[in-house]
């Protein structure tokens, strides 16, 4: 009997389909939000080189949410990946932003105005409601390994 | 051992053929050999097209320098800290490393002008070549220069990847080294020992469609003159090759042998891999942690809100600096080797016998290839995607000086990262761990007998891994 890999092996991709289903079940499959009453979150952000300040921010989703971004030292901005936001603070001043939440999940909030070598990676992190694109990554991670471990590949 | 010098056997050849006989289940299945194909061949054949290719990235890594000397010393709107470390980098880890493995070497300009030098003009016509042509000393072989040089590159990765000068002061340095090795040492010692991308991409190399062998080896072993090893510039000998991370792809071996005995090779991903026997080196091994540890430094500083931590890395000297380089070393060289020696001297049933648990780590080392690569690319394109329109920026004004080559007045700074952009992520961290679990399961079969419970440890080390960098990328 031939040892050919592109023999065909039923059980093979019998697998093959059933891991490849859950996979797609664990990225896809819609999670209820947590119901809260929204409401409104303040938060003042310090900006100064290559830092704002705090630079996590947690918010439920609904929640409406104010951010007061003051540049200490340059000229510092704010745009949040997901949401197209952006403000610009002066030195030394404060710039307001306001929005609702509605979007869940994490996301980047970046510099937008060139303030020095680190600027492209000056960013923070707005987190709205449960990372679930985190706990979907995890359990596709534990199938992946499962995957792996049984006969999946030849 | 890929190395003619380093073969022991291979004086033996000529009087003893069997040798390199042809063993039973030495077949090659699933091979395309692509110097077959009427239509490729000549490509391949010619020797001007790829030097054509050479001499652009030549002039585009030479323009590189000069931008980064005179132009603007804003990294985003310089040509090259843009081409270089968000273009380039980007194509390397996404194009050239899974899909063609050492292929970047092939055109790679940094050994150009030494292999001019070593073989007395600017094709490979003559044989008398030019420098002291020394052999690499034995103790410096390996991998480990090839680590300690990206690990040297990891602290001070965030001046070197932001400041233009910096980065044309490292570009300066690695052509000068290159070609002043080529003046004193034999065939490529720079892209072989020294070289970090060179190392990782040989490393990676072993997970690609792509390789160099010979067809048949009798043909091989009855060729007195060996045409190829002598016409290649890395000093390899391809009938030993048992894998692919020392080819630089560069097909002279190809053009020159008179039997038409060799093969470019598309093969199934990751071919070289989950064999108990095959050339596992400790110095690989080395490399392959340092690869792990410092894509995490990197995620930390480059993607992660912690601004301190881009202070301290950017700040070198201060004590900021100290204590970041600090504790990148003990990530690099102690804590990820230390976890991961331990897990396989459990694997190994805590054996004594360091000489085995050595074997042990570095076969077991294989499982970490697939892993690192497939986690490069994720935070590659977590690091590159949001600033490639920055490629347009620079390509119309290269210097920062206000110019419109391309017309365009103004380009966002940044692209705003699209939660597909995050699911493909996840998606290819999983994917890598998949793929690094299938390795530590085939290398699980000892004895005839596979025993996967026993290489729980190493698959635990592979999905911690595996969260830790989900955690950085997406969480």
């Amino acid at each position: 009997m031939s040892n050919s890999p592109l023999q065909y092996k039923p059980r093979l991709w019998l697998n093959w389909a059933i891991f490849i289903s859950l996979g797609l079940l664990i990225l896809f499959i819609p999670v209820p939000a947590v119901a809260t009453a929204p409401t409104t979150r303040s938060f003042q952000i310090d900006a100064k080189r290559f830092e704002y300040n705090p630079a996590i921010l947690k918010v439920n989703q609904g929640d409406v949410v104010s951010i007061d971004l003051v540049a200490t030292d340059v000229v510092h901005g704010l745009s949040i990946d997901g949401y197209n936001l952006e403000v610009t603070a002066d030195p030394g001043k404060t710039a307001h932003l306001t929005f609702v939440a509605d979007q869940g999940g994490t996301f980047r909030f970046h510099c937008t105005v060139t303030c020095g070598n680190m600027h492209p990676f000056m960013s923070g992190k707005l987190e709205v409601g449960q990372n679930v694109l985190m706990w979907r990554g995890i359990a596709l991670a534990g199938l992946a390994l499962a995957a792996g471990i049984r006969k999946v590949v030849r | 051992m890929t190395r003619l010098q380093e073969i022991p056997w291979i004086e033996k050849i000529a009087a003893d053929t069997n040798v390199i006989q042809p063993i039973p289940g030495d077949r090659l299945p699933l091979r395309l050999n692509l110097y077959r194909l009427r239509r490729l061949r000549p490509l391949l054949e010619n020797r001007w097209p790829q030097l054509l290719v050479r001499v652009l990235t030549l002039s585009g890594f030479v323009f590189s320098i000069a931008a980064g000397l005179a132009g603007s010393r804003v990294g985003s709107h310089n040509f090259a800290i843009i081409i270089i470390w968000i273009a380039w980098w980007t194509a390397l880890k996404l194009a050239f490393i899974p899909l063609g493995g050492r292929s970047w070497c092939s055109i790679c300009p940094i050994p150009l002008p030494g292999d001019w030098l070593q073989q007395g003009g600017i094709l490979p016509t003559r044989r008398q070549r030019f420098g002291l042509n020394l052999h690499w000393p034995r103790k410096l072989r390996g991998a480990w220069l090839q680590a300690g040089g990206f690990l040297l590159i990891g602290l001070f990765s965030a001046v070197t990847l932001t400041a233009p000068q910096v980065t044309s002061g490292v570009l300066i340095g690695l052509f000068a080294l290159a070609i002043g090795l080529s003046l004193v040492f034999e065939h490529r010692a720079f892209c072989t020992y020294l070289c970090p991308v060179g190392g990782f991409s040989g490393m990676y190399a072993k997970l690609s469609p792509v390789e160099v062998r010979v067809i048949d080896k009798e043909i091989c072993a009855q060729h007195e003159v060996k045409s190829c090893y002598q016409a290649c510039p890395w000093g390899l000998y391809p009938v030993a090759f048992r894998g692919s991370a020392a080819c630089g792809l560069c097909m002279e071996c190809l053009r020159i042998c008179p039997k038409d005995n060799l093969a470019l090779n598309i093969r199934t991903f990751g071919a070289d891999l989950g064999e108990r026997k095959s050339a596992s080196r400790l110095d690989e091994t080395g490399l392959a942690l340092v690869m792990l540890g410092s894509v995490l430094a990197f995620s930390a500083v480059f993607l992660g809100p912690w601004g301190w931590l881009k202070s301290a890395a950017f700040g070198i000297g201060s004590h900021s600096w100290l204590a970041y380089s600090l504790g990148y070393l003990l990530i690099n060289l102690v804590l990820l080797p230390g976890l991961f020696v331990l897990v396989v001297w459990w694997r190994e049933k805590f054996i004594h016998d360091w000489k085995k648990l050595r074997q042990a780590i570095a076969t077991q080392a294989q499982a970490l290839f697939p892993l690192g690569l497939l986690v490069w690319i994720a935070f590659t394109i977590a690091f590159a995607f949001s600033k490639l329109n920055l490629v347009i920026g620079v390509l119309n004004d290269p210097l920062g000086w206000g110019w419109h080559w391309l017309g365009v007045i103004s380009t966002p700074s940044t692209i705003p990262v699209s939660s597909l952009i995050l699911l493909v992520e996840v998606g290819l961290l999983a994917a890598g761990l998949f793929w690094s679990a299938s390795v530590t399961r085939k290398l699980s079969v000892e004895h005839g007998k596979r025993n996967t419970v026993r290489s729980l440890p190493v698959l635990v080390f592979s999905l911690v891994f595996t969260v830790m960098m989900m955690w950085l990328l997406v969480g």
